[in-house]
């Protein structure tokens, strides 16, 4: 069976490119693009929401 | 399912003027949490805060909030809860605001044992001012004021609540996000003056001058100092050495103020 992906959503006009997210996800789907953050790799992401947790400006919204 | 903070916040007001990285955000998505798990109704929950970044918070709420004078929280919420006991009253600000100009009104709070929730961001400096030392900057760090390192010893914001009266008392860190709301949860449901200290950031006055390089070694350090009381208990003195306790350090059961005072006015009756 296929694996379902989450949806990632970054606001980016809210997006201060502090880096939290993209140093604390644990398995690297993060990156920053110039002074925000973007998706690099969706496929690895384990839904543990830690960087929706840890992001102090409401920019990112991971759904199941 | 992300969550979602738009029902509490009110329109138009994000994004906030928190620095890039400031932990401030961070504990107010973890009160937020915290209010929806307690199901806190908007028209009875009062936000109470002093001056300074930290205080800025209830701006975002979409509750009855009151932003006072700089280290005044403590004395307004108690006239809230005074004046209307069956409210739920939540007090937030710096260390700065609680522990320096509002260190009075603080541990008489705890004292008095009112049934409100405080919590306290500390980032060891008065951020909004430009980085001028209080009264929780450790020794020999750097401020605007202290610039050879500061001699004064840091307050212990958790012991100073259990010593002044609070019957409970918790301590997290900015980095922890998901224990955040946990401690808050459980301080808004105590029966009692409840104190949760958060031990957070301030990348832009603190962080520059103390040699962090960014915004992720200050969260790294957090994550570092940070022991939950449970481990403590198997560490030795030495393996201690400079770590912070976090959890639930304080709990007991005490007659509150508001109760107390109802039986005051019966007796007057
Ligand atoms: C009576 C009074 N004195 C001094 C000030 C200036 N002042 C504003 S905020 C602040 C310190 C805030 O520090 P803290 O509470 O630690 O919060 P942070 O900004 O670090 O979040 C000071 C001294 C003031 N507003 N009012
Ligand atoms: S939910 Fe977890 S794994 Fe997925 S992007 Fe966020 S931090 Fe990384
Ligand atoms: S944690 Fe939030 S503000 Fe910081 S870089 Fe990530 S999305 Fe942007
Ligand atoms: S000055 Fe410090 S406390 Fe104030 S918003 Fe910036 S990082 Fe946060």
């Amino acid at each position: 069976m296929e694996k379902k992906l989450p949806t990632i959503e970054i606001i980016e006009k809210y997006c201060k490119g502090c880096h939290i997210c993209v140093e604390f996800c644990p398995t690297k789907v993060l990156e920053m693009k110039g002074f925000v953050a973007s998706v690099k790799n969706l496929e690895a992401c384990i839904k543990c929401m830690q960087c929706e947790l840890r992001c102090p400006d409401f920019a990112i919204k991971v759904s199941a | 399912m992300a969550f979602d903070y738009d029902k509490y916040i009110r329109p138009g007001k994000l994004p906030h003027i928190w620095c890039p990285g400031c932990g401030h955000g961070i504990v107010m998505k973890g009160l937020i949490r915290a209010i929806d798990t307690c199901g806190l109704e908007k028209n009875n929950t009062a936000i109470v805060s002093g001056i300074g970044c930290a205080s800025r918070l209830p701006g975002y709420l979409d509750f009855c909030t009151l932003h006072t004078a700089h280290g005044r929280a403590a004395a307004f919420a108690t006239g809230v809860k005074m004046a209307k006991p069956e409210m739920n009253v939540i007090l937030v600000g710096g260390d700065g605001d609680g522990t320096a100009i509002g260190g009075n009104h603080f541990i008489h709070a705890c004292r008095r044992n009112i049934d409100m929730t405080y919590i306290i961001m500390n980032n060891n400096i008065y951020g909004m001012t430009g980085g001028q030392f209080s009264p929780c900057t450790p020794t020999g760090a750097k401020a605007s004021t202290t610039p050879y390192g500061n001699p004064d010893p840091a307050f212990d914001i958790a012991k100073l609540a259990i010593g002044a009266g609070a019957t409970f008392v918790a301590r997290g860190t900015a980095y922890h996000a998901t224990q955040i709301d946990k401690l808050i949860t459980e301080a808004i449901q105590h029966k009692g003056f409840s104190v949760v200290e958060i031990l957070d950031d301030c990348p832009t006055t603190y962080g520059r001058r103390n040699k962090f390089k960014s915004v992720i070694e200050m969260m790294n350090r957090l994550k570092d100092v940070a022991v939950p009381v449970k481990a403590a208990e198997k560490m030795t003195a030495e393996q201690l050495q400079g770590k912070i306790l976090t959890g639930v350090l304080y709990k007991e059961e005490r007659p509150n103020y508001t109760d107390e005072y109802a039986k005051v006015i019966a007796r007057a009756k």
